[in-house]
């Protein structure tokens, strides 16, 4: 029996749907058997990402409304035999899925996978509640922006309702360093003051998670980058390995004491 | 038999008079009696500025009608003012009230963006209120950690009585009673280190909400908070 976990933010444009798409493939980089679901229905963007697009022939609504098995409707990657992913549909809304229903889907997909990855759309309503219905743990992203913080803040305040859900944990996206740097965004102390739930990993900004994006390959692929090695941390601490935080400047300051913490310095 | 007890009892103070009312007659005879003695001892208090009035019923309940009737007797007669009416007794109903009144509510957790969280008296919150999140209280609120969101304490029209305090006191709004203050339009400075105790309270000589390290608050007699010390 695998895990499901809800990738979500609120706000939209934080990058959710870039990090369910390298979570999904750093977890089958290592081996995991892993479903990537996209509940963004009449706004897909994950089998772009992820460049499954001309491979889709069923959809999630397919699936509900039982014109195929659920098995028919996964798209299997081109670059892992482990990872899979159940498209949304494009041509309907959100109303055409119930939260039973998408459970439902969920628990049967958690049978066969080790982790099914649910990227939730943006927003509070039905998407959110159809992404959420199924799952036992929760990600948000946001970025180092007020706006996107008091939109994590609100969506951390409703996972915590959710009793079967587990406390959520966060993944900082987007982080330019020199703006940190002379004080133009929030930093990261600032912004696990407000919300105060776990940090599951932070990723700079790099101009190189648009380029691989376009060209349908996620960025966790190329090992040279940094925003690669973000994601692959973040992913050997979904697998309960306890990886240090990266470095993002050799100031003094939150990285530090995290590596102090951890008698690396 | 004895000497039969008078249902009222005048007596004079330095600060008016005091009538000291029978519990245990019929209600019709005390009002009967005094009547006849306020103006049987007019002479008392006609001359002269005008006195004020304390009544004590003693274990009788007096209802809201009974209290103005009473009370009408009293200043149907020149030169008298009522102060106060006491009694011994208040019905179940007026003792919860003002009981929720009195008790504190503690609760420990984060009001995040969107969450609302209002109780009945005190309001004692070991965690943060964020930006968006909304507390409010009909008494006090104490926030143990940081207030970043809206806090709203005290009722309309006793605006005197409530405060507002917290660990870390960077409100978006303060509303105590019917008065609402916001912060002034500053950058946020969160990493400021030295963290004191802040309090807000309503400041009646200029009618607005005032905040100031708890040390200084605790100088203002007037607040209900700080009389409630043994």
């Amino acid at each position: 029996m695998g895990e499901a976990i809800v990738i979500t933010s609120g706000k939209g444009g934080v990058g959710k749907t870039t990090t369910s798409a390298n979570i999904g493939t750093v977890l089958a980089l290592q081996g995991k058997k892993v479903c990537l679901v996209d509940t963004d229905i009449g706004l897909r963007n994950l089998d772009v990402v992820m460049g499954l697009e001309n491979r889709i022939i069923y959809d999630l609504v397919d699936v509900t409304c039982g014109r195929c098995k659920l098995s028919q409707a996964l798209v299997k990657d081109k670059r892992f035999d482990c990872l899979n992913l159940l498209p949304a549909a494009q041509t309907t809304d959100k109303n055409s899925v119930a939260p039973d229903e998408m459970k439902k889907i969920v628990d049967e997909l958690k049978a066969d996978f080790d982790y099914v990855i649910i990227d939730c759309p943006a927003g509070i309503e039905r998407g959110f509640q159809n992404a959420v219905a199924g799952a036992d743990h929760a990600i948000v992203v946001t970025t180092p922006e007020i706006s996107s913080v008091r939109d994590a803040d609100r969506v951390i305040g409703l996972l915590e309702q959710e009793k079967k859900i587990t406390p959520p944990r966060l993944v900082i996206n987007r982080i330019r360093q020199h703006m940190i740097k002379n004080g133009g965004m929030l930093d990261i102390d600032e912004i696990m003051n407000i919300l105060a739930i776990d940090l599951l990993g932070i990723v700079l900004d790099d101009d190189d998670v648009i380029s691989f994006s376009n060209k349908g390959e996620p960025i966790a692929l190329d090992p040279s980058s940094k925003a690669a090695q973000a994601y692959r941390n973040i992913g050997r601490r979904i697998l309960g390995e306890t990886v240090p935080l990266m470095v993002i400047e050799e100031k003094s300051g939150f990285f530090h004491r995290f590596k102090s913490l951890l008698g690396m310095r | 038999m004895s000497i039969k007890q008078p249902l009222v009892t005048m007596k004079g103070r330095k600060d008016g008079l005091v009538l000291v009312m029978d519990d245990t007659c019929a209600y019709e005879a005390l009002l009967h009696e005094l009547k006849e003695k306020l103006s049987v001892n007019q002479q008392l208090y006609k001359e002269g500025p005008v006195t004020s009035v304390k009544v004590q019923v003693g274990n009788r309940y007096i209802s809201e009608s009974q209290r103005s009737e009473l009370m009408a007797i009293i200043r149907s007669f020149d030169h008298l003012k009522v102060d106060d009416i006491w009694s011994n007794v208040l019905t179940r109903e007026e003792f919860e009230t003002e009981k929720s009144k009195e008790k504190i509510v503690s609760v420990a957790r984060i009001i995040r963006s969107g969450q609302v969280l209002s109780v009945e008296g005190d309001l004692l919150l070991i965690g943060d209120v964020n930006p968006g999140g909304v507390v409010s209280a009909t008494g006090n609120i104490f926030v143990l950690g940081a207030l970043r969101g809206i806090a709203s304490a005290g009722t309309p029209g006793n605006e005197q009585n409530s405060v507002i305090a917290a660990s870390i006191m960077k409100p978006t709004q303060l509303k105590i009673g019917r008065i609402i203050s916001r912060t002034a339009e500053e950058p946020a400075n969160e990493m400021k280190n030295d963290h004191v105790l802040e309090c807000a309270y309503v400041d009646l000589s200029v009618g607005k909400i005032v905040i100031d390290r708890l040390q200084a608050v605790l100088k203002k007699s007037h607040l209900s908070l700080l009389l409630k010390m043994p």
